[in-house]
């Protein structure tokens, strides 16, 4: 792959994808783990096939408009619909985000059937293609990073606060519900920029596993976040030349991966746990 | 007459037409250690979130230092009920508790040097300093009430409210925590929202009875009428610990 690398652009590309897509993933992957935010981040995920469609859709009429540019938007719109949502009604928070999850990607169906000509590659959006990445995409990617990594320095206290307890948040008067809302569009954000590495229906396997490994070796959530960077970059870039090398498909070689990696680190945190708890009290859990 | 801190003046909360508190009259000064006791559903946090300010009254006035709740809220110290908090959370005691000063920082700035000192002399007050860096769910439930108190004081209120705090501290570790109460309560007024009435009045030196209405004589008796007015049913008093008396002779004027 090293010589690959250094010949071929396209796997260049791929190389500084990967590297841009484990920031943004272990960045927002540590809130969505501790905030137990996994199923919604599911919802928000499969929604943007939504948008791949009206970009599609629209790239007839409007010259500047692309799939990525569609999901873009309407990602935003779907996240922060499905947080109000779930504020405003009786349903339960699941079943809002079910509807939400299957609503999405049926508009996405119907786009992509109502525009003429060919049938556009799905595949590439739904189980990614890293080695399709281009220029203008990495330029997207770099962007989306820059506004998730300020608006979480700019948030920091904010959005530990109500991750550990949204309640006394409440009653400090923090404008807890906006909030959450502003946590939701970085995941949307983080979606999009994810689309072209695993594709939309694997996003949520990067989103948890590196985060929920990193938890397993810290009690800090600055550390957790550079540790699920560290292990993203590791499944991304490991992933992507266990694909190349056997020629497997890139998205899922990744994920399984990173699943492999999450096993041994339970395994290894268990036993050392045993192993503590065994020299500090033998009655201890 | 000491200093009046809270004043509730005929509130009224209804929600969807049905009336949650009912005609409200509630005066806390200074130095007031009240129990607060009441039947499930009896809307004794709806009285808590009113001191708040995240419920607005339907009638009446609510005021806290004579400020409306929204503005006072900076003087309330809260200590929530804490039955659902997540034990692996990678957070450590000193975090936890300096988000205690977000209602006094500034959105978009980190916490000074003045959010951590005061965040540590709340932890010195509640003896738990020698924690600050071990991770919340390491701690035994007791000593997380102990930390969730400093929470609520290191915003330096000028009030502290309690809802259930004894939930999740172990039997033989209570007395010891109402005896940080009973110092604190030389700093602030204190209320104290709990199910357990014989346990509350051993320690608390006022105690009101909450069910839609409020039944309270600012002072440690109720009525065997009050009880069953509030739990609608009779009920028996088990005093416990050192003798006092709950229940007094009652005549009516």
């Amino acid at each position: 792959m090293i010589d690959a690398l250094l010949h071929y652009p396209f796997m260049q590309n791929a190389f500084i994808a990967g590297i841009l897509a484990a920031i943004a993933c272990g960045i927002i992957g540590t809130y969505v783990v501790v905030k137990r935010m996994v199923f919604i981040s599911g919802g928000i995920s499969h929604a943007s096939f939504g948008g791949i469609g009206i970009g599609y859709y629209l790239a007839q009429y409007i010259s500047w408009m692309t799939p990525v540019y569609g999901a873009l938007i309407f990602t935003l719109f779907s996240a922060i619909g499905m947080g109000a949502f779930i504020r405003r009604t009786r349903l339960s928070e699941d079943t809002t985000i079910g509807i939400m999850w299957a609503v999405g990607m049926a508009i996405g169906i119907i786009f992509i059937g109502l525009t003429p000509g060919y049938t556009p590659d799905l595949t590439g959006y739904l189980f990614g293609s890293i080695l399709t990445v281009s220029k203008a995409n990495l330029v997207m990617m770099g962007i989306l990073n820059a506004i998730i990594i300020t608006i979480v320095i700019l948030l920091y206290k904010e959005f530990l606060a109500i991750s550990f307890d949204q309640e006394f948040g409440t009653a400090l008067g923090l404008p807890t519900q906006r909030l959450y809302l502003i946590l939701l569009c970085l995941i949307a954000l983080t979606v999009v920029l994810l689309i072209r590495v695993v594709g939309i229906i694997l996003i949520i396997a990067l989103l948890t596993i590196p985060a929920a490994t990193a938890r397993q070796h810290t009690h800090n959530l600055k550390k957790m976040m550079l540790l699920s960077i560290t292990f993203g970059i590791a499944v991304v870039l490991g992933g992507l030349w266990l694909s190349y090398e056997l020629d497997l498909a890139s998205g899922a070689t990744i994920i399984l991966l990173s699943a492999a990696i999450f096993a041994a680190s339970t395994l290894f945190t268990r036993f050392r746990h045993k192993k503590h708890n065994n020299l500090a009290s033998p009655a201890a859990d | 007459m000491a200093k009046e801190v809270v004043k509730l003046n005929n509130v009224w909360v209804q929600y969807d037409g049905t009336t949650v508190l009912e005609d409200i009259n509630l005066s806390i000064r200074q130095n007031d250690f009240l129990g607060l006791i009441g039947p499930n559903g009896g809307g004794k946090t709806t009285l808590l979130k009113l001191m708040l300010g995240l419920v607005a009254p339907s009638r009446g006035e609510v005021t806290i230092l004579g400020e409306n709740p929204e503005k006072g809220r900076k003087h309330v110290g809260y200590v929530p009920q804490h039955s659902l908090f997540d034990r692996d959370f990678p957070i450590n005691v000193m975090e936890v508790v300096i988000t205690g000063r977000l209602s006094r920082t500034r959105p978009f700035h980190w916490y000074s040097r003045a959010d951590r000192e005061a965040a540590a002399e709340a932890l010195r007050s509640v003896e738990m300093l020698d924690f600050k860096d071990r991770q919340i769910g390491m701690l035994s439930g007791g000593q997380q009430q102990r930390v969730f108190v400093a929470r609520a004081l290191a915003g330096e209120p000028k009030l502290l409210l309690l809802d259930e705090p004894m939930s999740s501290v172990d039997t033989p570790m209570q007395a010891e925590f109402y005896e940080l109460l009973e110092r604190l309560k030389q700093r602030m007024p204190i209320v104290l929202v709990s199910h357990d009435i014989s346990a509350v009045s051993v320690y608390v030196d006022k105690i009101a009875c909450l069910n839609r209405k409020l039944y309270y004589h600012e002072s440690k008796e109720l009525t065997p009428e009050d009880l069953e007015a509030a739990y609608q049913c009779p009920i028996q008093m088990i005093a416990h610990g050192v003798p006092h008396r709950v229940l007094k002779e009652h005549t009516h004027e």
